[in-house]
């Protein structure tokens, strides 16, 4: 399994924001995506998910093998911890062992029966993150996974995303802050801003590098 | 699909869900038009078919928007985008899921609303085989209406606006269904033109709704 991004570019409400990306990422690698708010994080990962068209370049990896979990975890609050992840286990076709894999991973067994309805927001944030864990799929797109995480639970899921690197995975992260995880690798999205932008946005008789 | 369609079911049932909201208009609309109208029999009993299926189509316009605006508030929308499950598919179950908690219980509960409304005897059976016919039509457009305007903020106005022109045949066709069926004339060719529409929307319309949902995903 290899992530390869050959000379991508992505939009948002029909700008384009980041262009001219080029990454390939191994089986067992990470990637952080470091940059500023608004500078299209969240953009890149949603076109890597299949979710929005790219503007131009190619995405190798087919859309089956990628799982994304964005800002939002997708949980029901009318249903508990386990049979949110049950429903998503059976549509990534995975059976109840998955499910109890995920549970113990990021430590939400003593959760297990309580509904979505009543977790804080660091607890529905593991189960968001519990979720990757039942989708079965080799490449994770997450996007801030870390936001309202407590020190104890940055820690569980940089172990859940070691472990997934273990056994061969790959991990795309946007992430303001330090996960832990010295192995990967650090994408800084400025230079790939559009040409236009980074010139609009140079200070003001200070050296442009776009005309270097 | 049947992961997705069981959670919906789940969904609907359980507090919040809003099971009992069209079944609780649909009966509103029945006992307070005998009050408006009056009491004459004959008067109620011609109206009746035309009542009840307005009555019906309305209450399933009541829960539409929630069909994908929940889903795409929570942020599962982009998720089931995602998953193995084709789009379309998703649609067509959680079409089906609206279904089973909206047009299946209203075709059930409107023999007894028909008393109230002094239904001729002849057109009770009619009556059930019509709404059982033409209500799975209503909430496959209905799908669609919600696919359009998934991403709005108070997106019910617009829905009704789009969806409703879209629900005329299946009235006029099961309206008349009912009618005729009350005064023993013959009814086949309404009956057969309200399954041809409720065949033709649930065969296509899903892969519309689908592709509607792609575009307000982007």
């Amino acid at each position: 399994m290899e992530l390869k991004v050959s000379d991508l570019a992505v939009s948002r409400g029909g700008l384009v924001v980041l262009e001219g990306l080029d990454f390939a990422l191994a089986a067992g690698h990470a990637l952080v995506l470091r940059g500023p708010n608004g500078i299209g994080k969240t953009t890149l990962l949603r076109t890597l998910a299949g979710l929005q068209p790219a503007v131009a370049g190619t995405i190798s990896a087919p859309p089956e093998s990628l799982a994304y979990a964005s800002h939002s975890d997708g949980l029901k609050a009318a249903l508990d911890v386990t049979e949110n992840l049950r429903f998503w286990a059976s549509v990534h076709g995975l059976d109840a062992a998955a499910v109890g894999v995920a549970l113990d991973a990021m430590n939400l067994r003593a959760l297990a029966r309580r509904p979505a309805a009543n977790l804080s927001a660091g607890q529905k944030r593991r189960l968001g993150l519990a979720r990757l864990l039942v989708t079965g799929r080799p490449v994770w797109l997450l996007d801030e996974p870390t936001v309202s995480l407590d020190a104890t639970s940055v820690a569980l899921f940089s172990a859940v995303v070691r472990g997934h690197l273990a056994a061969g995975g790959l991990a795309v992260l946007a992430s303001h802050i330090d996960l832990g995880l010295p192995e990967a690798e650090v994408l800084d999205l400025g230079p790939f801003r559009p040409r236009r932008a980074r010139a609009a946005h140079a200070p003001a008789g200070g050296f442009d590098e776009a005309f270097a | 699909m049947i992961a997705l369609l069981v959670r919906d079911l789940r969904l609907a049932v359980r507090a919040g869900g809003g099971f009992g909201l069209g079944l609780a208009f649909f009966l509103l609309v029945a006992v307070l038009v005998p009050l408006g109208v009056g009491p004459e029999g004959g008067t109620l009993g011609r109206i009746a078919p035309g009542i009840l299926w307005v009555g019906a189509l309305l209450a399933c316009l009541l829960s539409l928007d929630r069909l994908f605006a929940l889903d795409f508030e929570d942020g599962s929308l982009d998720l089931l985008a995602t998953a193995p499950l084709p789009l379309e598919g998703a649609v067509a179950a959680k079409a089906l899921a609206h279904w089973l908690v909206t047009g299946l219980p209203l075709a059930l509960l409107s023999p007894v609303l028909g008393i109230l409304l002094n239904l001729p005897a002849a057109g009770y059976l009619w009556l059930v085989v019509s709404l059982l016919v033409g209500t799975p039509a209503l909430s496959v457009i209905g799908a669609f209406g919600a696919a359009v305007t998934v991403g709005l903020k108070r997106g019910g106005l617009l829905l009704s606006l789009l969806v409703l022109p879209l629900y005329v045949p299946t009235l006029i066709f099961g309206a008349e269904v009912v009618k005729r069926g009350a005064t023993g004339a013959e009814f086949a060719t309404p009956l057969a033109l309200l399954a041809a529409i409720t065949a033709g929307a649930a065969a296509l319309l899903p892969f519309a709704a689908a592709a509607a949902l792609r575009i307000n995903l982007r």
